[in-house]
C-alpha cells in the first residue's frame, strides 16, 4: 500500500494544486468562500460534503472551467487561468462521446497531442487494458455498461498523461458492488502514474477509502482537512482510528 | 398493437397500397365520373402510361431532367454547405447572432418563390436565378435546425474536450458538428423536399427546360396527360433525392441508438440519459457556449 506520510504537503514544498483566499462560485451565486487548500503531489484528496455544498464548484474552479471570484489558484506554484490537458476532468454523467467508439473515444487526448495514429491507438489499447475493457476497445459507449463507460472515461483521462486527475462522483450512478471494484481499479490504476487526484464524492466511506486526505466542505466553507490512517484496506471496519475519523466526519457534515 | 407482419409481407403491403391508388384513378377517369368532383376531365392511368412512354423515348425528357437535377442538387448542396456554417456560427457567437440574426429572421418568413422578381434582378441569366431560389428554400430549415441542434448539444461533452487541451477547431471537428448532425439531417430531410417545390415552381415561372417548364408547357397546350407524367416524375425523383439524404443520414448517425427501426434490428436502448443526443435541454448548466468559442 501506499506510504502517505511522504504524500501529504509540507511547510516549504510545493504544492501540486493550490487555492489560496478562493471564493468560488458564479459572480450572481457565490459558492465557497476563503478557501485555503493545498493538494501534494501524487496525493488522492478527497472532498465530501453535502449536497450543493460547492464539490462540483470547486473542481470546475480547479479544472478552469470557472473562474475564481477572488484569491488565487495555481497548479504547480504557477497560476491556473484556463482548461489545460494538465488535468482531466472525470464526470459523473457519461462524457464519452457517443458517435465514438471507446479506443476513438481515449484516443482523442492523444490526438489532441499530436500523436501519430498509431502511436495513440497503441496508446489507446493499453490504457483499455489496464482499465479491463481490452475487449470492448470498438464498441460505442452505449453498447456497454454503466461502469464500463466509466472505466473507458478513466482510461481517457489518463491516456492524457495530465498532472492532475479531477473526479466529479464519478461513481455516483454505479451500484454498490461495481463502485468497489472501480475503487479498486482506480488505486490500482494510478499507481505509477504519479498523478495528484482531486476525488469529489458525497459517499463518506468512499472519501476514507480512496483519499490519503479528506477535506470536508459545508457551510460554504472548507471545513477542515483531515489525514486518513493507511494502509488503505476496505476491511479495516473496526480500527479505532478509522473509526473516529470516520464519526468526526460524519458529525461534521451533520449527519 | 397488431403483430409486426414479415419484410416480404410489408414491401407486399406497399405495392398493394399503390396499385389501388392507381386503380381508384383508373376507374374514376375511365368511367368519366362526374360527381362534385370532376374526373372527365381528367386523363387516365393508361393515358399517362402510354404519354410516359412516348417522353421517355424523345430527348427533350432527359434534358429536362438532368436540368431540374443539376439546378437542385447545385442549390442544395450550397444550402447545406453555407446553412451548417451559418446556424453553427449564430449557435455559437453571440456577436455572430447579433449581426445576421435580424437580416436572417426578416428574410426566412418570405417563400423562396417570391424571390423570383429578386433573382431575375439580381442574376444575368434565368439558370442562376433558379440555383438561388432553390438555395433560399433549403437554406433556412437546414440553418434553423442546425442551430437548434448545436444549441442543445450536452455540455459534458465539450468540456471533457476542452479539458483534454482541445482548441475552438478540436471542439468544433470533433463534439460541435458530429453532436448535432442528428439534427442537420432533419433540417437536410426538410430542405430538400422545399428545394423541389421552389425549383419546379421557379421553372414553371422562368425556366427553360427542366421538368417544370415542361409540365407548364404542356398545361398551356392543354395536353392533360403530359401534366401528370411531369407530376409523377416530380414525384419520384422528390421521393428518390430525400430517400438518399435519409439513407446519407442514418448512415453518418449509426451511433444513435435506436428504440426500432423498420427493417432494422430492434437495438436495445441503453441509458436513455447517456443517449439522448441533440435533444438534451440543459444548454443552461455549466458554462455559456459563447465563452468557449
Amino acid at each position: 500500500m501506499t506510504s502517505s506520510s511522504d504524500r501529504r504537503p509540507r511547510p516549504g514544498t510545493g504544492a501540486a494544486l493550490a487555492l489560496h483566499g478562493t471564493a468560488l462560485g458564479r459572480p450572481d451565486a457565490p459558492v465557497l468562500d476563503a478557501v485555503e487548500l493545498d493538494v501534494a503531489p501524487g496525493e488522492i484528496l478527497t472532498v465530501v460534503g453535502p449536497s450543493g455544498c460547492g464539490k462540483s464548484t470547486l473542481l470546475r474552479t480547479l479544472a478552469g472551467l470557472l473562474a475564481p471570484l477572488s484569491g488565487r489558484v495555481t497548479q504547480d506554484s504557477r497560476p491556473l487561468t484556463r482548461p489545460s490537458a494538465d488535468r482531466a476532468l472525470v464526470f459523473q454523467e457519461d462524457a464519452l462521446l457517443p458517435w465514438r467508439t471507446l479506443r476513438a473515444n481515449v484516443e482523442l487526448p492523444l490526438a489532441i497531442k499530436g500523436l501519430p495514429r498509431a502511436d495513440r491507438r497503441a496508446q489507446a489499447e493499453s490504457w483499455l487494458a489496464r482499465v479491463g475493457l481490452a475487449d470492448h476497445a470498438r464498441q460505442l459507449p452505449h453498447r456497454v455498461s454503466g461502469g464500463q463507460r466509466q472505466r473507458a472515461q478513466l482510461a481517457r483521462a489518463l491516456a492524457g498523461a495530465p498532472r492532475a486527475v479531477l473526479m466529479d462522483e464519478p461513481f455516483g450512478a454505479l451500484d454498490a458492488q461495481t463502485r468497489a471494484g472501480m475503487q479498486d481499479l482506480l488505486v490500482e490504476v494510478l499507481r505509477g502514474t504519479g498523478a495528484t487526484v482531486v476525488f469529489v464524492t458525497h459517499d463518506v466511506d468512499e472519501a476514507l477509502f480512496l483519499g490519503d486526505r479528506v477535506a470536508l466542505l459545508g457551510g460554504g466553507r472548507l471545513t477542515a482537512v483531515r489525514d486518513v490512517p493507511r494502509p488503505r484496506d476496505r476491511s479495516a471496519h473496526d480500527d479505532p482510528a478509522r473509526v473516529a475519523l470516520r464519526r468526526d466526519v460524519l458529525s461534521s457534515l451533520g449527519t | 398493437m397488431s403483430r409486426p407482419l414479415p419484410k416480404a409481407g410489408r414491401y407486399a403491403l406497399r405495392v398493394a397500397s399503390l396499385a389501388i391508388a392507381l386503380g381508384v384513378w383508373q376507374l374514376l377517369t375511365s368511367l368519366d365520373i362526374d360527381l362534385w368532383l370532376r374526373f372527365s376531365q381528367f386523363p387516365t392511368v393508361t393515358d399517362v402510361a402510354s404519354a410516359f412512354a412516348d417522353r421517355l423515348s424523345g430527348p427533350d425528357y432527359w434534358t429536362d431532367l438532368t436540368d431540374s437535377l443539376t439546378r437542385i442538387l447545385t442549390g442544395f448542396l450550397l444550402a447545406a454547405v453555407l446553412g451548417v456554417a451559418t446556424g453553427v456560427l449564430i449557435a455559437r457567437s453571440r456577436l455572430a447572432e447579433d449581426l445576421l440574426g435580424p437580416v436572417l429572421e426578416v428574410v426566412r418568413p418570405i417563400p423562396a418563390i417570391a424571390l423570383v422578381p429578386v433573382a431575375i434582378l439580381l442574376f444575368p441569366s434565368n439558370e442562376q436565378g433558379i440555383v438561388f431560389i432553390t438555395f433560399t428554400a433549403a437554406f433556412f430549415p437546414v440553418l434553423v435546425s442546425t442551430r437548434h441542434a448545436v444549441r442543445a448539444l450536452t455540455p459534458v461533452w465539450e468540456e471533457a474536450v476542452v479539458t483534454m487541451g482541445g482548441g475552438r477547431w478540436r471542439i468544433l471537428a470533433s463534439v460541435v458538428l458530429p453532436g448535432a448532425l442528428p439534427g442537420i439531417f432533419g433540417g437536410l430531410s426538410v430542405g430538400i423536399g422545399v428545394s423541389w417545390i421552389c425549383v419546379i415552381s421557379a421553372e414553371m415561372i422562368s425556366g427553360q427546360y427542366g421538368v417544370g417548364y415542361r409540365t407548364w408547357q404542356d398545361y398551356t397546350v392543354v395536353n392533360y396527360a403530359g401534366v401528370f407524367v411531369g407530376m409523377v416524375t416530380i414525384g419520384v425523383l422528390g421521393w428518390l433525392t430525400s430517400t438518399a439524404v435519409e439513407l446519407l443520414g442514418r448512415r453518418l448517425t449509426r451511433w444513435l441508438p435506436r428504440t426500432s427501426y423498420a427493417g432494422g434490428r430492434p437495438l436495445r436502448r441503453a441509458r436513455a440519459t447517456s443517449t439522448a443526443v441533440a435533444v438534451s435541454p440543459r444548454a443552461k448548466e455549466g458554462i455559456p457556449h459563447d465563452q468557449l468559442v
